[in-house]
């Protein structure tokens, strides 16, 4: 049974509506990403642009064809933004100078397998771009493993726009040359010969937290900075709330300073786990993504000091040295019991749902 | 405002609501203007909750103004006065103000311009009275709620009475967008609407009255600060300005910290709400003994010319108030109430009542609603509810047919302010929903009621038929042997007879 009550009803209160719409809210997210994707563009060349433009282009196609197929407006599907922002997010998670082909992949899964087929906007149990992220990890691990160190498009030695179209279409030509370490990957690959954190992370090429960005990774996970500022922008502007990302940092920086203080040898301390591999991102960009995310502020807070300690978890003893997409994957299967389990407090009701008992509402004043 | 002032009243301002753009001024700042007499005036008789008062006067008859045309009946009601001298030329239905368009009983008056009014009864001096004598005064005068909900006063003060309630919380809210009726009756009748506070209070036995009046009403609060200053038992308390505030249970929480149980009415945590100009309609009833007969009306909206506040009085067509303020352009909607939960009338010849706060003409800009769209689970509505419900949840389930989940996560608590459409950026018809399967769920249990009804009275009926037929059955075993003893004592007896004439012979 479904109502439709539009067409049969007179219209109804509220007769006058916030100026505001999907499209906005999609697009006022986009244009606070923009700087530090606009950094990484300078940080790592025509390559990293060319992706980008692929990869978002893969997302609106894939969503296009869905809407297509069922029969719907694609024009007014495709101008709610939420394709281009899934496209996006996923571009500034992939190792920069990806494959073409990586890019494409990865934007059609997002957009078709983890959206559409759910049911399209709204419907999917999964954050798109993240899974877009995991399948591409793990049925490419090696293209998806590859980053390099910052070659200002400025450099000298940086790809011009012709290299950068070749590195697009054929990958790196000799990966030694130009590839380097995260400084997640670099901590995990010596942790695991043998060798310390202390004498590791002191070596001449180890890789640093650089506040600047200027160091290798994905364009959201170096320019930690502005995605940052750009979160706060979207707090400031009430488009998502301070209780996600408050609880996943916290979630994160916690057990990370407390194993920091067990044993520096073993484990990173709270800062390099804060400003690297896509904390930010995934703090501010990812974890709130509104389908996915429980709708309650309490069980906000708890989906995201979930996401901030699975991801500690999985960096620290999983297999990959990134752990924010699982983390916030599996956070995501927990959303609907979490909405089922933690509801906000009904006016004149206590937490279980029961009425207020009206003796002590009275001896109040 | 300095800076940390403004920090510390953004803290404290309630979480839960919206803020629209509020588009009172500048009707609000108009001078209030009086409505010429309008040619025709249709009374309803049901202006209130509860039973439609019931109608004493024929047609033809001449009344004065002020005069009782009908009387209440029942529990709830109210009675209903004439608002003008005049000739009464019809009782029969008009268009109700409601967007059903369902017709409504009314006393159709025409004015005789000479304004007689009833001969008044005025009580020398009000608190010297009786609270009980006092809220019969109240409720002979035909006084309710102004506010929109329109509940018989002289109810709720005897209600206030008998609950022992301490505090009378009177409500200056008036959080609707474009309405500032309130305002104007605050700003203009300061004196009488303390006075009229005060009267409530004596009637109820209550301590105090707090008044709380949003924030964006500067001139208003000014006016009853300088009005009660003389009386400390009325404490003026201004509210941060935001939607739903004039609902009872947000501004009893605000006020009094205290939250009303949702099973429970205001009266149960000791407080009552009553309006601001509902405390000026008791003043006008006791001191200068006139009926509730006219009422301040904003009208409003982008259509309108010279938008304001318009003393009218009940009975005014909607149409006689939108030509005296006169129209810019052809209303898209015409609304009795505020934009947010007012209600649409199907054209502008429905009567204004004692509960209509204003008259709203809006222009296709102003109204129009975009396409809706699919949940993106934002959660903006679940953070705007002032009830701390989950509305996307809710459409969810009666979307899926199931009225019952909705009814379980809360949907009866659902006051319908419309703040979660409101904010709605997929522009879903929340509220739509709601009161849909409110009205089914109501449906759903009268026709259980029913059910339960026919099925009793059929169980009743087979029983009874049982009982009668094994009635009837022992009645005609009964007359059978009857007939059987009879007949064998008359065989017995022509036996005995034929011997008798046998021996005879
Ligand atoms: S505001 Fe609208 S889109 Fe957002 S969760 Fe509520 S119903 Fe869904
Ligand atoms: S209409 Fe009901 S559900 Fe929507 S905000 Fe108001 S109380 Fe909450």
């Amino acid at each position: 049974m479904t109502h439709n009550l539009t067409l049969t009803a007179p219209p109804t209160a509220p007769h006058t509506l916030a100026a505001n719409s999907i499209s906005r809210i999609m697009l006022t997210v986009a244009a606070t990403l923009a700087p530090a994707t606009l950094y990484g563009f300078w940080l790592y060349g025509w390559p990293s642009i060319f992706l980008w433009v692929i990869t978002v282009l893969a997302a609106l196609f894939g969503e296009a064809l869905c809407i297509k197929l069922a029969g719907r407006s694609v024009v007014s599907a495709l101008s709610d933004g939420s394709a281009l922002l899934t496209g996006w997010l996923l571009a500034i998670s992939l190792p920069p100078w990806a494959p073409w082909w990586i890019g494409v992949l990865g934007g059609l899964f997002a957009t078709i397998l983890a959206k559409q087929v759910f049911g399209g906007l709204g419907f999917n149990l999964f954050n798109p771009a993240m899974v877009g992220r995991v399948f591409l990890l793990i049925s490419f691990p090696v293209q998806m493993t590859v980053w390099v160190a910052p070659l200002p498009i400025t450099a000298a030695s940086a790809p011009g726009f012709h290299d950068g179209l070749l590195i697009a279409a054929h990958g790196i030509p000799s990966m030694d040359a130009v590839s380097s370490a995260t400084l997640l990957g670099f901590a995990k690959t010596e942790l695991s010969r043998g060798i310390d954190l202390l004498h590791s992370l002191a070596g001449t090429n180890a890789p640093g937290i650089v506040l600047s960005g200027a160091r290798s990774g994905s364009m959201g996970e170096t320019a930690s900075l502005l995605i940052l500022a750009g979160g706060m922008v979207l707090i400031f502007l009430r488009i998502i709330s301070w209780h996600i990302p408050a609880a996943l940092l916290a979630g994160l920086a916690l057990p990370a300073a407390i194993a920091h203080g067990i044993d520096p040898t073993r484990y990173l301390d709270a800062s390099s786990h804060l400003f690297s591999g896509g904390a930010m991102l995934g703090a501010f960009f990812i974890a709130t993504d509104y389908v996915t995310s429980p709708n309650s502020r309490i069980g906000q807070l708890v989906f995201g000091a979930g996401c901030g300690f699975l991801t500690f978890v999985i960096r620290t003893w999983g297999g990959y040295p990134e752990g924010m997409a699982f983390a916030v994957l599996l956070m995501n299967a927990m959303t609907p019991v979490i909405d089922r389990y933690i509801r906000p407090r009904i006016l004149g009701r206590d937490w279980r749902g029961a009425p207020l008992d009206p003796a002590t509402q009275k001896g109040k004043s | 405002m300095g800076l940390i002032e403004k920090f510390l009243h953004n803290l404290k301002a309630p979480r839960w609501g919206v803020h629209p753009d509020d588009h009172k001024r500048p009707a609000a700042d108009a001078p209030l203007r009086e409505l010429p007499l309008p040619k025709r005036l249709y009374i309803p008789l049901q202006q209130h909750v509860g039973q439609p008062a019931r109608p004493i006067v024929l047609v033809g008859q001449t009344v004065l103004k002020g005069q009782l045309i009908a009387e209440a009946q029942g529990n709830i009601s109210a009675p209903v006065h004439a608002s003008a001298s005049g000739r009464v030329v019809s009782i029969g239905e008009v268009t109700a103000p409601h967007p059903s368009g369902l017709p409504l009983v009314a006393i159709g008056i025409e004015p005789d311009g000479l304004d007689t009014t009833a001969e008044l009864t005025i009580p020398a001096d009000p608190f010297a009275l009786s609270p009980a004598e006092l809220t019969r005064l109240v409720a002979a005068a035909g006084v309710v709620g102004l506010g929109g909900a329109t509940f018989p006063s002289s109810v709720k003060l005897a209600l206030g009475k008998r609950s022992e309630v301490t505090t009378l919380i009177v409500n200056g809210g008036e959080c609707e967008p474009y309405l500032s009726c309130d305002d104007r009756v605050m700003r203009d009748f300061a004196a009488s609407v303390i006075d009229g506070v005060r009267l409530m209070l004596h009637a109820m036995g209550a301590r105090e009255a707090l008044v709380g009046i949003e924030d964006n009403k500067p001139e208003a609060i000014a006016a009853m600060k300088r009005a009660s200053a003389t009386f400390p038992e009325i404490k003026v308390r201004p509210v941060p300005a935001r939607y739903p505030m004039g609902s009872d249970r947000q501004l009893i929480v605000t006020l009094t910290g205290k939250e009303v149980p949702s099973d429970c009415r205001a009266a149960d945590v000791g407080v009552i709400v009553n309006n601001v100009s509902t405390a000026n309609a008791v003043h006008r009833a006791i001191r200068l003994g006139e009926p509730l007969i006219r009422r301040i009306v904003t009208v409003n909206g982008g259509a309108v010319w010279q938008p304001g506040n318009i003393l009218a009085p009940i009975g005014t067509l909607a149409s006689d108030l939108l030509a005296f303020a006169g129209l810019k352009s052809e209303p898209a909607r015409i609304v009795m109430g505020g934009p947010m939960m007012g209600a649409v009338l199907p054209h502008a010849k429905v009567p204004i009542v004692k509960g209509t706060s204003g008259i709203l003409a809006f222009n296709e800009d102003e109204i129009a609603a975009p396409e809706a769209g699919a949940c993106i689970r934002c959660g903006t509505c679940t953070s705007a509810c002032p009830m701390g419900l989950l509305p996307l949840e809710m459409a969810a389930q009666i979307r899926a047919g199931s009225l019952n989940g909705a009814e379980a996560l809360g949907l009866a608590d659902c006051i319908a302010c419309g703040c979660c459409a409101y904010v709605c950026p997929s522009h879903i018809p929340l509220v739509q929903y709601f009161s849909h399967a409110k009205g089914e769920l109501s449906e759903q249990s009268r026709s259980r009621l029913r059910n339960e009804a026919t099925k009793r009275l059929a169980a009743e009926r087979v029983v009874r038929l049982e009982r009668e037929a094994i009635e009837k059955a022992e009645a005609a075993a009964r007359r059978k042997a009857e007939r059987a003893a009879q007949k064998a004592a008359e065989a017995a007896k022509s036996a005995t007879e034929s011997k008798e004439t046998e021996a005879a012979e």
